[in-house]
C-alpha cells in the first residue's frame, strides 16, 4: 500500500481514512477493498481520495469504490455528494468523458449460431460503429438538431427513428435528464462534436460479443427479469460516452472554474478539482451544460445501438425483432445527479459525483422502471477487454453506505505506457483469438494498453461488493468478440 | 532543442508527460509533438494544410494549457492530426502566442493510429524554468 496515511479497517472490505491525516479534511474518507485490493491501490487514490474530503459541503465520507485507481482529480472510483446549497459542483468529480457509461443489450441468439460467424459480425459491427481517433459518425446532424439531442436525449433518437419507444425505459433517468440548457454549451463543443454522433471513441472504449454460461448465473429469476434466460444466450456491450463535445464542455468549464476559485476566495489542493458553489452563476451554468453532454452520451449509445440492430439484422438476414436485440439497461458511469438521501436522520438533497462509479439504486426506488423496480436497478460492470464482465443488481444497503453507488469496472494497475513496454498488440490479438475472442481494433498500440494484465482482478472487485451486501451478482459475460476503439 | 518523455508511474489511467525546451517556443512545440505522438505515429503526418492561431493568457502556465486544449479540439473538428509547429511568443501586459500550425486530415488507413486524446488536465500541471531550460508537466486525459 503505498501511502503513510493511517488507514483504520471499519470491517471486512471497509477501509477509513480519518479526518485528522490532512489539514482541510471536512469528513473521513472511506475505500471499499479487499485486503488484496487495497493493498494494490497506487498512493494516488489515498492522495485524491482525501483531497475530495476537503471540499466545501462534502457529506458524510469521500468515497472510494473498490476498482479505485490514479486519476485526475478525484480518482477514479470516486464518489462524492455535496449538500446542493452550501457545496460545490466540480468537474473533475465528473470528468472529462460526460456520461461515459455501459450499455447491454441482449439477443435472442446462442453461441452455436454466432460463433460461426463471428468474424464476419466483428467486420460488419465495425464498418457500421466507427472507432478511434478521427472517425466521423454516420449521422449528420444541424447545429439545431445537436441542441434538440442535448435537451431530450433518447427522446430525440425514438422519434427520429434511431430506437423503440420502450427503449426509454432501460435507460437510466429514461435517457433524458431534464433540466440540460444548450445556451450554456459553446460553440467550439457544437463544432467538436456535431460530427461524432454514433462514434466508439477509443482507449478502453468498446463494443464487445459476450456470452452467458450456465456456471455464470447467480441468480437465476434476476437474471430472468434482466432478460437472460438462456445458457449461452449471446449479449452485447457497449462502452462509450459524449465524445468530443463532452470533452470540449468539460475542458471550457474547467478554466471558467479555474477563475472562479479567486472570486469565490476557494482554494483546492489539486488545480484539476476547481470547483465552484453548485448554485452560482458559474455552477449552475455547467451544471446546464453537462446536462447537454450527459444527454448527447445517452443518444450516442442510442445511436450505435440502432447500428447494432442494423447490423445483425444484416448478417443473420433476420428482421430486428425477431432477433431479440433489446435493452437491459444503459448506466452513466461519469456524472453529478440531484438526489436524495437520509444523512444523521434527515432526508437531504444532495450532488452526488460519480467519476468511474456506477449508480446502484436498490429496490422500490421511485427513480427506477416498474419492470426493474422489485429486482433494483440493473448495474453493467465492463471488464477489460480480455476479461469477462459483470450484470449486478442495486441493493437498499448500497443507499445506506455509498449514496446508491458501487464499481464501474476492474480498474486500472498498470499506466499505458508500461503496458505497452510488457504486451504486443499483435500478439495479443493472437492470445485473445486463441481464447476464443475475436477482435478487431483501431490501434494496435491501443490494444495492448488494454491488456488484461493492466487491469485488477474484476472478480475481487465484483466480489468485494457483493459481499458488502452493495450490489449483488447476477450473472458474469465472458467475450467472444470486440471492437476496440 | 524540444524534448519529451512519457512518465511511467503517475496517473495510471491517463498519459503523463515531461516536455522540456531552450525556449518558450521549443517548449510549446515539444508539448504539442507529445500530445500528437501519444494519437499517432507523428513521422506519417505531412505539412498538407495550414492552420494560424493566436492566444493570450496573462500566465505561462494557463497559455500553455490553452495551447494543448486547442490543437486537441482542431484535432476533433476538423479531423486532422499536426506535425509541424511554428510560433512565437511574447509579452507585454499578458502573454501572446501567434502560431502556424501543419498537418493533415485524419486517414485511419494511412496513419499509425494510436489512442486518442480527451483532454489537457490540470492535474499535477506545472511549468517552470531551471537552468536555462523551460519544463513542464501535464496529464492528458485517454
Amino acid at each position: 500500500m503505498e501511502t503513510e496515511m493511517k488507514v483504520n479497517k471499519i470491517s471486512d472490505c471497509l477501509w477509513e481514512i480519518p479526518k485528522t491525516e490532512k489539514e482541510g479534511m471536512l469528513v473521513p474518507a472511506r475505500i471499499y477493498a479487499s485486503d488484496t485490493l487495497l493493498e494494490e491501490m497506487d498512493k494516488g487514490v489515498f492522495e485524491q481520495i482525501t483531497n475530495v474530503a476537503c471540499l466545501p459541503g462534502i457529506q458524510k465520507y469521500a468515497l472510494c469504490m473498490p476498482d479505485g485507481h490514479w486519476g485526475y482529480g478525484f480518482p477514479i472510483g470516486g464518489v462524492a455528494a455535496f449538500d446542493t446549497k452550501e457545496g460545490i459542483i466540480s468537474p473533475g468529480g465528473i470528468g472529462f468523458d460526460i456520461n461515459c457509461g455501459v450499455r447491454l443489450l441482449t439477443t435472442h441468439l446462442t453461441v452455436d449460431e454466432v460463433k460461426p460467424r463471428i468474424r464476419e459480425l466483428v467486420n460488419e459491427l465495425y464498418k457500421s460503429v466507427p472507432a478511434g481517433v478521427g472517425a466521423k459518425g454516420p449521422l449528420k446532424v444541424s447545429a439545431s438538431q445537436l441542441k434538440e439531442i442535448m435537451k431530450k436525449g433518447v427522446d430525440w433518437c425514438i422519434e427520429n427513428g434511431y430506437g423503440l419507444p420502450h427503449d426509454r425505459e432501460r435507460i437510466e433517468e429514461y435517457g433524458h435528464i431534464p433540466g440540460a440548457d444548450p445556451s450554456k454549451v459553446s460553440e467550439k463543443a457544437i463544432s467538436r462534436g456535431i460530427n461524432q454522433l454514433g462514434t466508439l471513441g477509443s482507449g478502453n472504449h468498446y463494443l464487445e460479443i459476450q456470452m452467458v454460461t450456465i456456471d455464470n448465473i447467480y441468480d437465476k429469476k434476476t437474471a430472468n427479469i434482466f432478460g437472460i434466460s438462456e445458457q449461452n444466450q449471446i449479449v452485447i456491450m457497449v462502452h462509450c460516452g459524449s465524445r468530443g463535445f463532452g470533452h470540449q464542455v468539460a475542458t471550457d468549464y474547467l478554466r471558467v472554474f479555474d477563475k472562479a476559485m479567486k472570486k469565490y476566495g476557494m482554494t483546492v489542493r489539486d488545480r484539476e478539482l476547481a470547483c465552484a458553489p453548485f448554485k452560482s452563476p458559474e455552477g449552475s451554468d455547467y451544471y446546464k451544460a453537462m446536462l447537454c453532454a450527459a444527454n448527447s452520451a445517452f443518444a450516442n449509445r442510442q445511436i450505435i445501438t440502432h447500428r447494432i440492430r442494423e447490423s445483425f439484422s444484416k448478417v443473420f438476414d433476420t428482421d430486428t425483432e425477431k432477433l431479440g436485440i433489446e435493452i437491459v439497461y444503459d448506466v452513466a458511469h461519469n456524472i453529478a445527479k440531484v438526489e436524495r438521501y437520509k444523512i444523521n436522520g434527515k432526508e437531504k438533497e444532495v450532488l452526488v459525483h460519480r467519476k468511474g462509479s456506477t449508480r446502484s439504486f436498490g429496490p422500490g426506488r421511485k427513480e427506477l422502471p416498474e419492470i426493474y423496480r422489485d429486482v433494483g436497478q440493473p448495474v453493467i460492470v465492463g471488464g477489460s477487454m480480455q476479461t469477462d464482465s459483470y450484470l449486478l443488481a442495486g441493493t437498499e444497503k448500497a443507499m445506506e453506505g455509498t449514496f446508491g453507488s458501487t464499481m464501474h469496472g476492474a480498474g486500472r494497475t498498470m499506466s499505458r505506457h508500461a503496458a505497452k513496454k510488457r504486451v504486443r498488440g499483435d500478439q495479443l490479438l493472437k492470445t485473445m483469438a486463441k481464447d476464443g475472442i475475436h477482435v478487431k481494433t483501431a490501434s494496435m498500440s491501443g490494444l495492448a494498453e488494454e491488456a488484461g494484465i493492466a487491469y485488477k482482478d474484476i472478480s475481487e472487485v465484483v466480489e468485494t461488493m457483493d459481499k458488502l451486501g452493495i450490489t449483488k451478482k447476477v450473472v458474469k459475460l465472458k467475450p467472444i468478440g470486440n471492437i476496440k476503439g | 532543442m524540444e524534448e519529451y518523455i512519457f512518465l511511467d508511474d503517475i496517473a495510471t489511467a491517463d498519459v503523463a508527460i515531461e516536455s522540456r525546451g531552450d525556449t518558450l517556443e521549443e517548449l510549446f512545440t515539444a508539448s504539442a509533438m507529445a500530445t500528437f505522438e501519444v494519437m499517432s505515429d507523428t513521422s506519417s503526418i505531412q505539412p498538407k494544410i495550414k492552420k494560424t492561431l493566436h492566444l493570450e493568457h496573462s500566465e505561462i502556465d494557463g497559455l500553455l494549457f490553452d495551447w494543448l486544449a486547442e490543437i486537441i479540439y482542431l484535432k476533433d473538428s476538423e479531423f486532422m492530426l499536426f506535425g509541424k509547429y511554428d510560433l512565437k511568443i511574447t509579452k507585454d501586459t499578458n502573454y501572446q502566442l501567434d502560431a502556424e500550425i501543419l498537418g493533415e486530415e485524419i486517414n485511419q488507413s494511412k496513419h499509425d493510429l494510436r489512442c486518442d486524446v480527451k483532454a489537457i488536465t490540470f492535474h499535477l500541471f506545472e511549468v517552470y524554468e531551471k537552468n536555462g531550460k523551460w519544463i513542464s508537466r501535464f496529464i492528458l486525459d485517454i
